[in-house]
């Protein structure tokens, strides 16, 4: 398109992104202010974050909160790879409508009904809930994201390259390791980075599925939010933000050496 | 050939048994449970199948299933309200991110190869944000003693009250949905060739007239596609009507929460699913459709 | 009539003492065996028999959809037939997956893996063969020089040039050494001139490694220029094989006349034919056509005679009359260079081309739009066809 912007463009530009950015930043400005009031600000202070590490519940929902994105985002990257291989590769077997549809389904229903769903299903399965039906159920919400990705880069690869492979002496099963992985892997580890904040930023799921002694981060903070604002969440979400920005910005910055290498 | 193809679709099998189990499978359960009563119990529904009794307790399991919660639904008011303003507040809450999302696409494509690679990042970076963190961010700004109100009296206006309102639940579903908007509308205004443009100046267009001859017919599909996408989650959106939106605003999201948690009636709530499921499929097989066509685009 | 002696025609104006298929003791690397495949109830490979021997430059050439890409990948072993056999040094290559076969193709897309240095590309199938690691760094750089890359072993394929992707296709197909190499297009994604070197290249590098490589193009002349033999193939059929110069200047039929080269085609009827020349009466030319064909055509039949452009004279001055002689006018003329194409409209309305060599760069009578001009051509310039 052409370059050279009107004001009108401009215009749309700062407005847009003011509104995207204007909270997140001032949540993050706040989160060092010094006063407990959130409009008063006094002065620059790290009291809230020092606060916040003396916080047992909050550390305890941080905790549970990365083991169950660090197991689901796993199960689920490998389920999603597998969902994705059978889409894209195995055109026709019986059950594929049905497979396909219950893939991209959770990707369009209300979280409100997949928790619901998920949670009739521990009841009337008799399990207990806490962390693993937390980590069950994320796993099967994010793994049709990661099958989504991957889905999506597996069938921009090029399938002469395997049978290139092949004719060169390579059996089927291995020239996949040896040369379909290497070149989907970048699409399967932003699969897992997904994967892994989808289930860190889950509040419905986790409240329909999750039970005592598992409570996440977002539900810790729904319920102090309900409360009204502190600024010791204020805190927590800007560590949280900060993480998110650093490894998607990290993710960029990569892909943008690895194009100027080209 | 056939022997390899057969052994490939074998990579179907763990995720789809994982998906029937966890997927499928409770949503039969949601199903069924639409069509049972409530009971003092634990869980709190009847009948409960009874699988000791064999056949015989299958069919009174099967008698004790009927139609009578969702002929409840229609009745009550609450729920009519609930599902009209879930609907209402989605379908102008798109209206208004097409207003503003539209331009803002707009002026990214027309920005160069690099600074529209840095405004995507920055519009994908709000996407991987906590969606929680990002509403409870506009509540420090939207409440009485909020920023807002701070900015207001600076340049000597009055205080608004905007959190607990309607207004507070469309600031919030823009916000949040913003990026949604965006990026499906970016993606098929980025792709469209400069050349479109010049020929239509060639045959004597002014630049007004290239855009709503050329442009935005071309754009269409990305319009369609970001509404949908926008539209289907806000129908059944909870975080954002339950915390930005006051205590008598309903949605149906936010009932299905409140029957299930509050009111602990496990069969209305899963009716209300059921019923919001159903509004939603038209939409989503619209989306679907329109995602099939955007892929053909591309190619 | 038989004890008549048959002229002795040479086709063609090359002679090569390679000739295997003429041998009949000679063993073929290569043989197809009434092969059929099917997709989806499409025929895509009907019923081909088919011999390449050692050493032997074979190409399979048609227009696409015609089956040559099937008939190579039932080789390589990407497809397997649904009826005959293929045969790889006298063994049934049946059951034998892609991985177990000791021929090795180029892809028509290259298909270099992206996430591998030009060397390690060349190398993947010499590791996969279990070859020692000092043997391994030999061979690639062996390989490197035969295709004039050296100095761009550690290059990612995306940081070649089309010209340089092709080559490295090549040193990795050959690296192994197959006792087959397969080239699918290998020259279709390369501008005209870039074609036109590598089609040297690949003859004399075919040569130097005395492999047997068999090509399948849709460009008649990459075929004529590289292979020993082609396989003129259509709806999945082979119509006709032989020598570049046979199925140019010995074509079996107008399908394969009009598919090489261009031609001019006039239909007839044959009134005189003894075994050594053939008389047609046509619209086209007054006294009709003679022609110096061994073939026996029964008389009152419809024959056609094709007439290759360039064996097609352009006169300003009247002929004396005679047989294989027509009138009419220039309507176009495309000077190419080194030919010039004359567009000649006859008084029947049929337009014939012509061409010429341009042999000198100075003419005496250039031909302009409109003149009146004769066109002839000698009693064997062209071919009578029945079918």
């Amino acid at each position: 398109m052409k370059r050279g912007l009107t004001g009108f463009n401009i215009a749309a530009l700062v407005v847009g992104f003011g509104f995207l950015y204007l909270p997140i930043v001032l949540l993050v400005i706040y989160s060092f202010n010094a006063s407990r009031l959130v409009t008063v600000w006094g002065g620059f202070s790290t009291r809230w974050y020092a606060s916040l590490f003396r916080n047992e519940q909050l550390l305890d929902a941080i905790w549970v909160t990365f083991r169950v994105g660090l197991i689901s985002a796993t199960i689920a990257t490998i389920l999603g790879t597998l969902a994705a291989i059978a889409l894209v590769r195995a055109r026709h077997f019986r059950g594929r409508t049905v497979f396909s549809g219950m893939v991209f389904a959770p990707l369009v229903m209300p979280e409100v009904i997949l928790g619901l769903s998920l949670l009739l299903l521990f009841v009337s399965l008799g399990m207990p809930r806490g962390f693993w039906t937390v980590t069950v159920s994320h796993a099967t919400i994010t793994m049709c994201y990661a099958c989504v990705v991957i889905q999506a880069r597996l069938a921009a690869f090029d399938q002469q390259l395997e049978e290139a492979a092949q004719d060169l002496g390579c059996p089927p099963i291995k020239s996949f390791f040896l040369v379909t992985l290497p070149n989907i892997a970048p699409a399967v580890a932003a699969a897992w980075m997904l994967a892994f904040t989808l289930s860190l930023d889950d509040l419905v799921i986790a409240s329909f599925t999750s039970g005592p002694g598992a409570t996440t981060l977002p539900m810790r903070i729904y319920s102090q939010v309900r409360l009204g604002v502190s600024p010791e969440i204020n805190a927590v979400s800007t560590l949280l933000i900060g993480l998110v920005a650093t490894g998607v910005i990290a993710v960029y910055l990569f892909q943008l050496r690895r194009k100027t290498d080209d | 050939m056939k022997a390899r193809r057969d052994r490939t679709s074998l990579t179907a099998l763990a995720p789809f048994l994982w998906l029937g189990l966890f997927f499928l499978f409770p949503f039969l359960l949601v199903a069924k449970l639409s069509l049972s009563e409530t009971a003092l119990a634990m869980p709190p529904y009847a009948p409960r199948l009874d699988w000791s009794q064999g056949i015989a307790g299958l069919k009174a399991f099967l008698a004790g299933l009927d139609f009578e919660t969702y002929a409840r639904l229609p009745t009550d008011r609450l729920y009519v309200v609930a599902y009209l303003s879930s609907l209402k507040f989605a379908g102008v809450a798109t209206f208004i991110l097409l207003l503003l999302g539209y331009p803002l696409a707009y002026a990214m494509a027309r920005c160069t190869p690099s600074v529209r690679r840095a405004l995507l990042m920055a519009v994908i970076l709000p996407f991987w944000t906590s969606f929680l963190i990002r509403v409870y961010a506009l509540i420090g700004i939207l409440k009485p003693e909020g920023l807002l109100n701070v900015a207001l009296r600076a340049v000597g206006l009055g205080p608004v009250s905007l959190l607990n309102t309607d207004t507070a639940i469309y600031i919030g579903l823009v916000y949040a949905y913003l990026p949604f908007m965006v990026l499906p509308l970016y993606a098929v205004l980025e792709r469209q060739q400069h050349d479109l443009l010049e020929a239509a100046a060639d045959l004597g267009c002014t630049p007004l007239e290239a855009f709503w001859r050329v442009t935005f017919p071309l754009s269409l599909p990305g319009v369609a596609a970001g509404s949908l996408l926008c539209f289907i989650p806000m129908v059944g959106e909870f975080v954002i009507p339950d915390l930005l939106g006051g205590s008598s605003t309903l949605m149906l999201g936010k009932t299905i929460w409140t029957e299930f948690f509050a009111n602990r009636d496990w069969p209305a709530a899963s009716a209300v699913a059921i019923v919001l499921l159903f509004t939603l499929v038209i939409p989503i097989v619209l989306y679907q459709r329109q995602q099939a066509k955007l892929t053909e685009l591309g190619r | 009539m038989t004890e008549r002696s048959r002229p002795r025609l040479n086709i063609g104006a090359v002679r090569s003492t390679f000739a295997p298929w003429a041998d009949p003791t000679a063993k073929p690397l290569v043989r197809f065996e009434n092969v059929v495949k099917r997709f989806d109830g499409e025929t895509a490979v009907n019923g081909v028999s088919l011999d390449i021997y050692p050493g032997e430059f074979f190409a399979l050439l048609g227009p696409s959809g015609c089956g040559k890409t099937t008939l190579m990948r039932l080789l390589a072993g990407f497809e397997t037939p649904d009826e005959g056999r293929v045969l790889l040094a006298g063994e049934d290559l049946a059951g034998k997956r892609p991985h177990e076969r000791p021929v090795n193709m180029m892809f028509q897309s290259y298909a270099l893996f992206p996430h591998l240095s030009v060397e390690r590309n060349i190398a993947f199938g010499l590791k996969q063969q279990g070859m020692p690691k000092d043997e391994i760094a030999a061979r690639v750089s062996e390989m490197l020089s035969l295709v004039r890359l050296d100095g761009l072993a550690k290059r990612k394929p995306h940081q070649l040039s089309g010209g340089q992707r092709q080559r490295v296709a090549l040193a990795r197909a050959i690296a192994p050494r197959p006792k087959m190499l397969l080239l699918d297009e290998p020259l279709a994604a390369l501008d005209k001139k870039l074609r036109e070197e590598t089609q040297w290249e690949l003859m004399a590098l075919q040569q130097q490694l005395g492999m047997t490589f068999l090509i399948v193009t849709h460009d008649q002349e990459e075929a004529m220029v590289t292979a020993d033999r082609i396989a003129v193939m259509r709806s999945g059929q082979i119509v006709q094989m032989g020598r570049p110069a046979d199925v140019y200047e010995a074509p079996n039929s107008r399908y394969v006349a009009d598919f090489i080269g261009d031609v001019n085609i006039f239909e007839g009827v044959a009134e005189h034919a003894d075994g050594l020349s053939v008389r047609l009466a046509s619209a086209e030319s007054p006294q009709g056509f003679d022609i110096v064909e061994d073939d026996r055509i029964p008389l009152g039949s419809t024959a056609w005679l094709a007439v290759r452009p360039e064996k097609i004279l352009v006169h300003l001055d009247e002929p004396p009359p005679g047989p294989n002689r027509m009138a009419g006018k220039v309507a176009d003329i495309g000077y190419l260079g080194d030919w010039t194409t004359y567009l000649v409209e006859l008084e029947s309305g049929r337009t014939i081309r012509a061409a010429r060599a341009n042999a000198t760069r100075f003419v005496d009578r250039p031909v302009d739009w409109d003149d009146q001009v004769w066109l002839t051509f000698a009693r064997d310039a062209g071919v009578v066809l029945t079918q």
